[in-house]
């Protein structure tokens, strides 16, 4: 065991290779470590959100599911009552216009028959006429007994 | 290869020999034979062997950490970049769990004096005769490829642990704060000559053990090694069991190198943490 400059080399030598270490190996990689602890710190960050995102929107598309039927089921119902007024509707409207026929019918049949007695009467007064005049020929003048005629004739 | 020598002795004294160049008693310049001409070379001598081992497994250290370091990605992490990642925050939970301090120095200097201890402790696992035995070839007499077996190594870097150690103490507390935790506890303020003999002693202590630690641990690891090497040159029988017991030994090494390293590391955060703490 004997001492010499050695001792001095290996002191020099270990001063430059820590000033090395500390000037180019440590900072260089303690960053990366850092950064990488950063990123993944803020990727699992980032998955919870993600995570719970995913939450709300299940929750929400549910809600709008929900919401939707109901105002499906609401349409429905309107459509069906809407449908049943209209056949209402349209039964009413049918037995008006059946009604209204009927009426026509009957007041047009009416109209016949007083046209028909009307005619009836009339052929019966010129007959009655013809008869009183084949009678009355003779003795009876026509000119002069034309009032009574038509007298007659209204009474018919 | 243990043949190759004349005695187990002289095995022994080769494989602790560091490859030591400096100025000869006759005043010529060259690669000292043997610890006696090392010794007589004086302080102005380099352990060529040491220098080149420590300096080169830094060199892997910071390549391979900065080629990591260079295109880092915030990616998904794969092969080497998993391994760098894995080690700094390993290094940076125990900054952050033994010191309490802001000081962008402290963990850099951990992963440092970690990966670069870990590294020196591990050539102790290369079976002792390999590198020795191709320097040999190639005409190199000495080489201990273990750089934390030299004490030259530990003390460098326990004496620069220590310069910050005190450069910090100063700079945190002041002049006359340092001084004070020196000297005016643990005993009341009249004794303060005993309290600056027990805290220097402390203080002296600090270095002295972090580096006699680390190198008291290679050393007997490799000197084991060394001995269970020189079973190998005693038949087969001898050889076999030689074997056995170099794996088991290793094995058992893989926990007090990476120990060791970690022991270091610790301390040397644990020192930094004292020096910048205010005692009241």
């Amino acid at each position: 065991m004997n001492f010499n400059a050695t001792l001095i080399g290996q002191s020099i030598t270990f001063i430059f290779f820590v000033w090395f270490c500390m000037k180019f190996v440590w900072p260089p990689i303690m960053n990366a470590l850092e950064t990488r602890k950063k990123q993944i710190a803020d990727g699992l960050a980032a998955a919870d959100r993600g995570r719970h995102e995913l939450e709300l929107a299940a929750k929400k598309a549910g809600d709008n599911m929900r919401d939707a039927k109901a105002q499906a089921a609401e349409v429905i119902a309107l459509a069906e009552k809407r449908a049943a007024q209209i056949i209402e509707e349209a039964k009413t409207a049918a037995k008006e216009e059946g009604d209204r026929q009927l009426a026509a019918a009957q007041a047009n049949i009416e109209q016949e028959a007083n046209r028909a007695r009307e005619s009836l009467r009339e052929q019966v007064a010129a007959l009655a006429v013809a008869g009183a005049e084949k009678i009355l020929r003779r003795e009876v003048n026509a000119q002069t007994h034309a009032d009574l005629l038509g007298q007659l004739k209204a009474e018919l | 290869m243990a043949s190759e020598y004349h005695s187990s002795g002289e095995y022994i004294k080769h494989h602790l020999q560091n490859l030591t160049y400096g100025q000869h008693a006759d005043g010529t310049w060259g690669i000292a034979h043997g610890a006696e001409e090392a010794k007589a070379m004086g302080f102005w001598a380099i352990n060529v062997d040491s220098m080149l081992f420590s300096i080169g497994l830094g060199l892997i250290f910071l390549f391979l950490f900065r080629k990591v370091a260079r295109k880092a990605s915030t990616g998904v992490p794969s092969g080497l970049q998993n391994f760098v990642e894995w080690v700094i925050e390993f290094i940076d939970n125990s900054v952050r769990g033994s010191f309490s301090h802001q000081n962008a120095l402290v963990a850099p200097l951990a992963l440092t004096v970690f990966m670069w201890v870990f590294l020196m402790n591990l050539m102790d696992l290369l079976p002792v005769d390999w590198l020795p035995f191709v320097a040999t070839m190639a005409g190199v007499p000495y080489m201990k490829i273990v750089p934390s077996t030299d004490p030259n190594v530990t003390f460098g870097l326990s004496l620069a642990v220590f310069f910050l150690v005190l450069y910090y103490s100063f700079k945190m507390k002041g002049a006359g704060g340092f001084f004070s935790e020196l000297a005016f506890q643990p005993f009341p303020k009249f004794l303060f000559p005993i309290n600056l003999l027990l805290e220097g002693v402390g203080l002296i202590a600090k270095p002295l053990s972090l580096s006699l630690r680390l190198f008291g641990n290679m050393y007997a690891g490799e000197m084991i090694f060394i001995l269970i090497a020189l079973m190998f040159g005693g038949g087969w029988i001898l050889a076999v069991f030689g074997g056995a017991l170099q794996w088991a030994w290793a094995v058992f090494h893989i926990l007090i190198i990476t120990l060791q390293a970690f022991i270091f590391m610790t301390l040397t955060i644990v020192y930094l943490d004292m020096a910048h703490a205010e005692h009241h």
